[in-house]
């Protein structure tokens, strides 16, 4: 190795240890400032290097679990059913789209991509799934609004089982006289197994993720999923033991104002930590399949 | 015979129509319906009567709409962000796609690369609370620990209008820059190899290599990102505009944008209006946005077109 491309080695890796600090260090201090004695907090402010540290805001959490678990209850509730069911819609629509002998494919193909191009807005579907489904206030609005079937995860497996399901498989499936559904399962949907871990890792993401449902169609604070119950407390740290008050009865823990913020959002990023270095070649490679064809 | 044939086909396609109906329906009901029900900016709408039956209010909605301020500032205030945020994200999403496939240790790349990845996957409101960490007035970082130690004063973060451009695209590219270096990534992997190795017989230094063989042979990649963002760029990420800022009134007019401002009217009372309206422009001018772009890509190499 010349000595220019040795410097350009240890240059490029100097700069990129510096940004992947800078990616991971927020991480640390949303981590740190969790378990921060509340009054350190209080005449320190949040900080990587705590004077003193504390487990209060987690034994808050356990203390007030009905709140906490609730929230994750329906988080993980929402996620699921959302997740499964969109594997389902997306895999049942890709399928057929990616036939060449479907009649009506063209019209089809533009009627979901279509969706893409051109959308109500807020203020119909708002009062479309509020007035006419009564979605307010129920598990339905966590799943229902726009996460569960998009255009974009449709085109991404129709492009997949068009390109890397080769078609002498189904001709051969259905000179033994295979019906499509039985193609369907029998075949797509096991060959398809790398688009379908990518579409259900991203739909996962965004539902364990999102809170803007929550924002628009929750007000009852029993119904909060984990991000939507964070989302309220940044303006009203109460909402968190509105509906624990009666529960826990003698209620002893006072809430850590300024430390319980951090805890509940580090429970609420745990699990993606937890799951990320497992899964992030899933990750890598969907974000990869989607650019080749977006 | 021709008539049994036909259908007999029918017959045939039958369980397919019947496997994608539900998804079709889903589309219909979630995407469709609200495409008809946009005619509620042209109405005076009340709860009673639902979005078909109140009453024509004509142009009324988008008069009030542009008679304030309002329209202006966060017309602007998302096509700038916007601008600032492609160009931004795509020069350093460029520069450490090619950083980090140049370096020799495979073991420290997956790092790089699985560390830049992880601001993407995490929750906007928990991204607010790690911004909030550092900013708030009381106990944030910088106003405990960092301006003392340059001896400057605290700042009311949430309160000043001056450093919301600068947090807000910092955040933006934090939280989005793995997204595309992954593309970039991507996208200079499937360079042939033999480009670099005739250019090193030829004594090309790394810098010519960079720009006269990753940077052409990326231009796929970043024309596709880039017409992506232009279809979007009347579109800006709730989260980011509404969470991050904390909803705070005293930054609204370097923080509001057609998303923020569409919410806050709809929750505003007798708001709805004026929120339909600002959501038409953002879909009809979105639309014609991503159409034009789509063209222009088409004319220059097809197969990047998206449609």
């Amino acid at each position: 190795m010349s000595n220019g491309r040795r410097a350009y080695q240890i240059v490029i890796n100097i700069i990129l240890i510096l940004v992947a600090l800078v990616m991971i260090l927020p991480l640390v201090l949303l981590f740190m400032s969790s378990i921060t004695d509340e009054n350190i907090l209080i005449t320190n402010g949040y900080s990587f290097f705590p004077e003193k540290f504390s487990l209060y805001a987690y034994r808050y959490i356990l203390q007030n679990y009905m709140t906490i678990f609730r929230a994750y209850g329906i988080t993980i509730l929402a996620t699921l059913i959302g997740t499964t069911g969109s594997i389902v819609l997306v895999t049942m629509l890709a399928y057929p789209l990616s036939l060449k002998e479907l009649p009506g494919k063209r019209f089809f193909n533009f009627y979901v991509l279509f969706t893409m191009l051109f959308n109500g807005g807020l203020v119909p579907s708002y009062i479309m799934w509020t007035n006419t489904f009564h979605i307010k206030n129920t598990i339905w609005a966590y799943i229902f609004p726009n996460l569960l079937l998009g255009a974009f995860n449709i085109i991404l497996a129709r492009t997949y089982f068009k390109s890397s399901i080769p078609e002498d498989i189904y001709e051969a499936a259905k000179i033994d006289g295979a019906s499509y559904m039985k193609i369907y399962w029998k075949m797509v949907l096991p060959l398809g197994k790398p688009i379908i871990v990518t579409v259900g890792l991203f739909t996962g993401l965004h539902y364990w993720n999102d809170w803007t449902n929550g924002l628009y169609y929750i007000n009852k604070s029993e119904m909060l999923s984990i991000q939507a119950l964070l989302n309220r407390m940044i303006l009203d740290i109460q909402a968190l033991n509105a509906n624990a008050g009666s529960a826990s009865g003698t209620d002893v823990l006072a809430i850590p104002q300024v430390s319980i913020r951090m805890a509940i959002s580090f429970v609420a990023v745990l699990p993606i930590l937890v799951v990320f270095p497992f899964l992030q070649k899933y990750f890598a490679s969907g974000i990869m399949l989607g650019a080749v064809k977006g | 015979m021709k008539r049994v044939g036909r259908v007999q086909k029918w017959v045939q396609f039958l369980p397919l129509y019947l496997m994608m109906l539900p998804g079709l329906a889903y589309l219909f009901i979630n995407n469709y319906i609200p495409m008809a029900g946009i005619v509620v900016a042209f109405k005076k709408y009340n709860v009673n009567d639902g979005i078909f039956r109140s009453p024509w209010s004509g142009f009324e909605n988008f008069e009030y709409l542009f008679s304030t301020s309002d329209a202006a500032v966060i017309i602007r205030n998302t096509l700038l962000y916007n601008v600032a945020f492609i160009i931004i994200n795509m020069v350093i999403g460029v520069t450490l796609a090619i950083f980090i496939t140049d370096v020799t240790n495979k073991g420290l790349q997956k790092l790089y690369q699985s560390s830049i990845l992880l601001p993407y996957l995490i929750s906007i409101v928990v991204v607010s609370y790690i911004v909030f960490a550092l900013l708030s007035h009381e106990n944030g970082m910088l106003n405990n620990s960092l301006l003392p130690l340059f001896g400057k004063e605290p700042v009311q973060w949430y309160l000043e209008e001056g450093p919301w451009p600068v947090i807000l695209i910092v955040t933006n590219c934090w939280k989005g820059v793995g997204y595309g270096t992954l593309i970039y990534i991507a996208g200079i992997a499937g360079i042939d190899k033999a480009f670099y190795e005739a250019a090193e017989l030829d004594g090309a230094s790394k810098w010519q290599q960079i720009t006269r063989i990753t940077l052409p042979c990326l231009i796929p990649s970043i024309v596709t990102l880039l017409i992506l963002h232009i279809g979007k760029i009347f579109y800006s990420d709730f989260g980011l505009f509404y969470q991050v800022p904390q909803n705070s009134g005293a930054i609204y007019n370097v923080t509001n944008t057609i998303d923020t401002y569409v919410y806050r009217a709809l929750m505003a009372a007798g708001g709805i209006g004026r929120s339909a309206a600002a959501g038409i422009i953002q879909s009809v001018v979105g639309f014609v946005l991503v159409m034009v772009s789509n063209l222009v890509v088409r004319r220059i190499s097809s197969e990047n077109a998206i449609f």
